[in-house]
């Protein structure tokens, strides 16, 4: 639709303009935060603009940590978390691509029943199970492990829904067609199902990258040693530093550092993302 | 190379439908085959059936010397190409040709070879070996998927519509390829299709299906000139063959229509069948335009279609109002509400019995 009416262009610019700031304000201000030093932060006013303790932040931020807190710099945090999100995103991919694999091109008893059983899993988050899940994982030795930190959960409804649909939206032809090339399941399914999902997988990751990185309960529950802490977790035990005033300087460089690989995963991967989720041709 | 047998042929799906009732046919080393019949008829699940796709209810297929029932799709020598060519989109032209080979282990040189030889044989070039298939005009995705047959070198070929998805240009074009190919290779072909052009025009044979049931084998001319019941004469020829109900005259040596017009038969053919109801069909190239009308026999004109090289004309015997088609070779200039004198070569008349559609005589 092409509109020409320039006071309709103005407004709908202003509104655009306006969501922008709604949206990058907050993360301006933990910027400015990330660059002063912890005097000036807790100071009214409140700082707008940058100052020029942005690498002493990082620094501290990054090797050392906040004095009287965990004593930990948040590298080896953000090492966990990075480690705990891909495995979490991966593991998610391939579960739920060889499982709506299972469900779309093979005939099995209760096929549909398995299905519906994954499915209705999907009312049934993290929150909901935790208390059985955390006897679980615990019984099977998994605490302060990256095991313990991932398997849980990996298991994906949504995932496999989505695969789902996808498979059936490939033409039943080109499984015959591999057929009769004498390809079998496996090899139908790595050479053909595979790179035909390319864009799909890609939008999952994106997603459960994200997802992953993001957990907050599971890894509180199951970690009690320092060296399993993922970063998202340890922003709140900064605030919880003892018998200070907190550092909100060096807070808000690790919360900076915690919105990094995501933004940076959503930057680098956009364009499969939006193919993925927009494509329809096959 | 390879004949192909059918042998009692049936498909009962799991509800209980029954799609093809007991199919007998041979069919003969390098012969090319087309099944044709309107959709649903059964003709897309008995290729199926030799492809190994569907499983056989009942009976033996026969592929050379094996019987092939139990077999997978990919040791049954065989190469299929589809309606909408299933063509593997990630890949580029070249490896959707090589991965059948590539997973037969054959050496890299050999399958360099043999998809080479196939892109020659299709005039594929070698820019557009390295194209993927979205890549491709619909009639060179059709080459493709011929070629990914061809590097196989199979007993047989089975060609699923392959036309269908096809403008009309490009599939008269491809039909003529197919021809020729099937020509120069030798390879044992079925054809399945629903176009009747296509099949009087490709098949060394035909097969005429109708609700699972096989109608007529035979050759085209065959099929054209003596279709064995009432729905492979109106199945086959376009503008399709006109038909009205009539009875054969009490001494048999004339046939009478509902409308009131009478046509002569051939001498003394249709003796025994003096006085029976029937069904006349007449081609509408075999109405001919008589010098003078002797008042009976008179097409009365209600519509004229101008094709350039003919003109039909539909109109009625007298008071009946079946429409009948009339073809005139070149420009003909005719007006609606004419009435056209008519006559007919007594031995262009084919009558079928009312009741049972089968052919007389």
């Amino acid at each position: 639709m092409i509109e020409n009416r320039p006071i309709i262009t103005i407004f709908s610019h202003l509104v655009l303009i306006l969501g922008v700031m709604i949206i990058a304000f907050p993360i301006w201000i933990t910027f400015v935060a990330a660059t002063h030093d912890s005097v000036r932060m807790v100071q009214v006013p409140l700082p707008l603009w940058p100052g020029d303790q942005f690498f002493e932040n990082l620094d501290q931020a990054f090797n050392r940590g906040i004095q009287g807190g965990l004593n930990l710099g948040v590298s080896m945090m953000m090492l966990n978390s990075l480690i705990m999100a891909m495995m979490i995103a991966v593991g998610k991919i391939a579960i739920s691509l060889l499982s709506a694999f299972a469900i779309v091109y093979f005939r099995f008893p209760f096929r549909m029943a398995f299905f519906w059983m994954i499915f209705i899993t999907l009312m049934l988050p993290v929150e909901v199970r935790i208390i059985p899940t955390f006897q679980v994982v615990a019984d099977l030795n998994m605490l302060n492990s990256y095991w313990g930190l991932s398997i849980p959960l990996i298991a994906s409804a949504t995932a496999t829904f989505m695969f789902r649909q996808t498979f059936l939206t490939i033409p039943d032809e080109l499984l015959e067609a591999a057929r009769i090339d004498g390809a079998g399941p496996m090899r139908f399914f790595w050479d053909i199902l595979l790179p035909m999902s390319r864009t799909n997988i890609a939008a999952l990751f994106v997603i459960l990258f994200i997802y992953g990185w993001n957990q907050y309960l599971w890894p509180l529950m199951i970690t009690t040693d320092r060296d399993m802490y993922t970063i998202v977790m340890a922003i709140k035990q900064m605030l919880d530093a003892a018998e200070q005033a907190p550092e909100w300087n060096v807070i808000m460089m690790t919360t900076l550092l915690a919105m990094l690989p995501p933004v940076a995963v959503v930057i680098f991967m956009q364009k499969l993302f939006v193919k993925g989720l927009t494509e329809t041709e096959k | 190379m390879a004949q192909v047998t059918l042998h009692n042929i049936q498909k009962t799906y799991p509800n209980g439908f029954k799609a093809i009732h007991g199919i007998d046919i041979e069919i003969a080393d390098g012969e090319f085959i087309v099944l044709v019949g309107p959709s649903g008829c059964g003709k897309s699940t008995l290729l199926r059936m030799i492809a190994g796709l569907e499983s056989v209810s009942e009976g033996t297929i026969r592929i050379g010397e094996r019987a092939v029932n139990d077999l997978e799709p990919a040791d049954r020598d065989i190469a299929m190409v589809f309606q909408n060519y299933a063509l593997y989109p990630h890949m580029n032209v070249f490896n959707n040709m090589a991965y059948g080979l590539k997973i037969r282990g054959l050496p890299k040189t050999e399958i360099r070879k043999r998809v080479q030889k196939a892109a020659d044989i299709l005039e594929l070039t070698d820019e557009q070996l390295l194209r993927k298939p979205r890549q491709l005009s619909g009639g060179q995705r059709q080459r493709v998927a011929m070629g990914r047959a061809i590097v196989r070198e199979p007993s047989v070929f089975l060609f699923d519509e392959p036309l269908s998805n096809l403008d009309a240009k490009l599939r008269v074009q491809m039909r003529i390829e197919i021809r020729r190919l099937q020509e120069r290779l030798g390879i044992t072909s079925v054809y399945v299709t629903h176009d009747q052009v296509e099949a009087m025009t490709l098949g060394h044979r035909l097969i005429v299906l109708n609700g699972g049931i096989v109608e007529q084998v035979g050759t085209p001319i065959e099929l054209y000139e003596r279709p064995a019941s009432l729905f492979v004469a109106g199945f086959i020829g376009s503008p399709a063959m006109n038909f009205a109900t009539a009875r054969i005259g009490s001494d048999g040596s004339h046939v009478d229509l509902d409308g009131g017009a009478s046509f002569v038969l051939p001498d003394g053919l249709f003796a025994a069948q003096a006085g029976q109801a029937v069904t006349m069909g007449i081609r509408p190239e075999d109405l001919l335009l008589a010098d003078r009308t002797d008042g009976r026999n008179s097409l009365t004109a209600t519509l004229i279609e101008h094709l350039g090289a003919d003109t039909l004309v539909h109109g009625h015997f007298g008071t009946d109002q079946t429409d009948m088609t009339l073809r005139l070779g070149g420009i003909q200039n005719v007006r609606a509400g004419e009435r056209l004198p008519v006559r007919i070569s007594p031995e262009k008349i084919h009558l079928f019995d009312a009741r049972s559609e089968k052919r007389l005589v």
